[in-house]
């Protein structure tokens, strides 16, 4: 087919984004726009507003009826009244329950995830520096349980804890007594470990993989024993990953549910579980939102720190 | 440098820490027994069992049609807003747009799910709709976090291709939306694939924001499973985990053997 000849030109191709261009000309809307906008206009009915009612319902307080909180505008006699509550808020700093689950909250993820760097520092750091065919199977392998149903997960793993589970038979074989790790703080800690792992070793890699090998060769002809190059060489080029994993593993450890409910015992205290008992057990939705807002608070703070570490990196 | 020891030991400890709990499972899931951590025998008897299971098998299919809808939906939404902040420089709200497609990352789940609900029920006492909860409402959440990932996803591989094949084609006089269509679409095509892939699998994992905005009778698979370890260990759920374990295995081959292949193309580029 020739379709340089004079005489038979190829017929124009129909193409069906022509039509789609001069659709959107017609309606006077340029594709710059709606690209924009689509994505935008969605996020904001649905995320940007939804924070906004949970603020507003957090400043009401719970009665029955549909739905059960008291309204914010009230209309008496034509003039709009606003009434706002701050009771809830209140509560939450004088209540001794919000104020203990705020606090286990951070201290049960600040110390899972300084487990978990202790766990994910070496792993990321011997595929790093493993041979080149074997770093992408090692890092599938890491990738691969990220995939896997993360509620499975946490139920495996209960599957290994529990009293006549996995780990006690094998222990048993020994003679050793059953250990209790169910519904304990400590099978909160390795469930949190468990499943946040992978989060933890994959801005490693990234970062240690970048690690020029030169320096170690310097340190190491200099005299440096390795504990000391790792110290004073590695240790220090490796922080903007080492900020980064840590932060993937603390914010959404601090709003955990999942973990608590299944592993943790009737003492575990964490405020995502707390946010779900006020509104699913409780039925307090005001309540509920002021929990919800007083978390955001708390996680913002890390978020920050997060946006800082990856600005650093990008400096560099 | 001289290899140590240390670092192959505990690289290999980690590693069977991550699979021991999921392998034991797989085991356990063809042991006859009906306790479930001690060995009788192998047997398929409770893959039969989960067959039976109409509640289950209704929750699955829910869940895969949620998935479905709320992966494409975040698909072409996430790969708008990538678009629009890696190839748009400048505009209007650029700093907001870009912080509130990334904010459901990392907002806690019991936010999220939180927050929805409340709008939707103040939606419905003002609009009149949603009129009660179920595969809609869990859809538009799910495509809300999803849509977040699809934007990392293409927004990376965008960023990663240099813009003059697109200005080449605007050249020789190809309109913006051809450009689109036939310049940037088959080059990011790999992340569009593993952005839906993503989306999918995330969907179909999600418990926390489903049990907010679900309505009765629309329980998703993960909120079945959550009643029923809740309850106790059954071994029913073991052999349910090991199909969902497998076809996971499988879709994370294929996404694999996709992104390679994509790789010579890649090069020529």
């Amino acid at each position: 087919m020739s379709s340089f000849d004079a005489e038979h030109p190829a017929p124009p191709r129909r193409r069906p984004w022509n039509m789609v261009e001069r659709g959107l000309t017609a309606i006077g809307l340029s594709g710059k726009a709606l690209v924009i906008a689509a994505p935008a206009l969605w996020l904001a009915i649905f995320f940007l507003v939804p924070l906004a009612v949970v603020f507003g319902i957090s400043l009401t307080l719970k009665q029955f009826g549909r739905p059960p909180y008291t309204p914010l505008l009230t209309t008496e006699e034509g003039t709009v009244q606003l009434t706002l509550h701050l009771n809830n808020y209140i509560l939450l700093f004088t209540d001794s329950l919000y104020v203990a689950a705020y606090l286990s909250s951070i201290r049960i993820a600040l110390i899972s995830t300084i487990i978990t760097l202790c766990i994910g520092y070496p792993m990321a750091y011997a595929i790093a520096r493993s041979p080149d065919r074997w770093r992408n199977i090692l890092l599938m392998l890491v990738i691969l349980p990220f995939w896997t149903s993360f509620l499975l997960r946490v139920y495996a793993l209960s599957g290994f804890m529990r009293g006549n589970g996995v780990i006690n038979q094998f222990l048993g074989l020994f003679g050793v007594e059953p250990l209790v790790m169910m519904q304990t703080d400590f099978a909160v800690y390795v469930g949190i470990v468990y499943t946040y792992l992978p989060f933890m070793i994959l801005p490693l890699y990234t970062n240690l993989v970048k690690l020029d090998g030169s320096l170690l060769e310097a340190s190491a002809d200099l005299g440096a024993r390795p504990v000391r190059t790792f110290l004073s060489v590695t240790l220090p080029l490796s922080m903007p990953g080492i900020i980064a994993g840590s932060m993937l593993v603390f914010i959404p450890a601090i709003g955990e549910f999942v973990i608590p409910s299944l592993l943790g015992g009737p003492s575990t205290l964490m405020i995502g579980r707390v946010l779900w008992d006020e509104f699913f057990a409780n039925t307090n939705w005001p309540r509920a939102a002021a929990v919800a807002i007083a978390m955001l608070i708390v996680v913002v703070v890390p978020i920050m720190l997060l946006q800082r570490a990856q600005d650093a990196v990008v400096e560099r | 440098m001289r290899r140590g020891w240390f670092l192959p030991i505990a690289a290999a400890l980690g590693f069977a820490f991550l699979y021991a709990p999921i392998v034991s499972l797989v085991i356990f899931s063809f042991n006859e027994s009906n306790l479930v951590t001690v060995w009788s025998g192998f047997s398929t008897k409770w893959y039969g069992q989960l067959l039976q299971d109409q509640q289950l098998l209704d929750a699955a299919w829910r869940s895969l049609q949620i998935a479905f809808f709320s992966a494409s939906i975040a698909l072409v939404l996430g790969t708008l807003c990538a678009v629009a902040l890696v190839r748009f420089r400048r505009f209007r709200g650029r700093t907001v747009l870009a912080g509130t497609v990334a904010a459901p990352l990392v907002m806690p789940d019991v936010i999220t799910g939180l927050a929805l609900l409340l709008l939707f029920v103040a939606m419905e006492a003002t609009l009149g709709w949603p009129s009660g909860r179920g595969m809609v409402t869990i859809i538009i959440a799910h495509t809300t976090f999803c849509m977040a990932y699809v934007t990392v996803v293409v927004q990376s591989r965008l960023a990663d291709f240099d813009g003059s094949l697109e200005e080449a084609a605007q050249d020789l006089g190809a309109t913006p939306v051809r450009v689109f269509f036939d310049i940037t679409l088959p080059i990011i095509a790999p992340a569009l694939v593993s952005g839906w892939l993503l989306g999918f699998t995330l969907s179909l994992d999600d418990l926390v924001i489903a049990s907010f905005v679900s309505g009765p009778g629309s329980s998703t698979l993960p909120m079945v499973i959550f009643s029923k370890v809740r309850l106790g260990v059954s071994p029913d759920v073991n052999a349910l985990a090991t199909i969902i374990i497998g076809f996971v295995a499988l879709g994370v081959f294929a996404a694999t053997i996709v992104q390679l292949r994509s790789r010579p193309k890649k090069a020529r580029v």
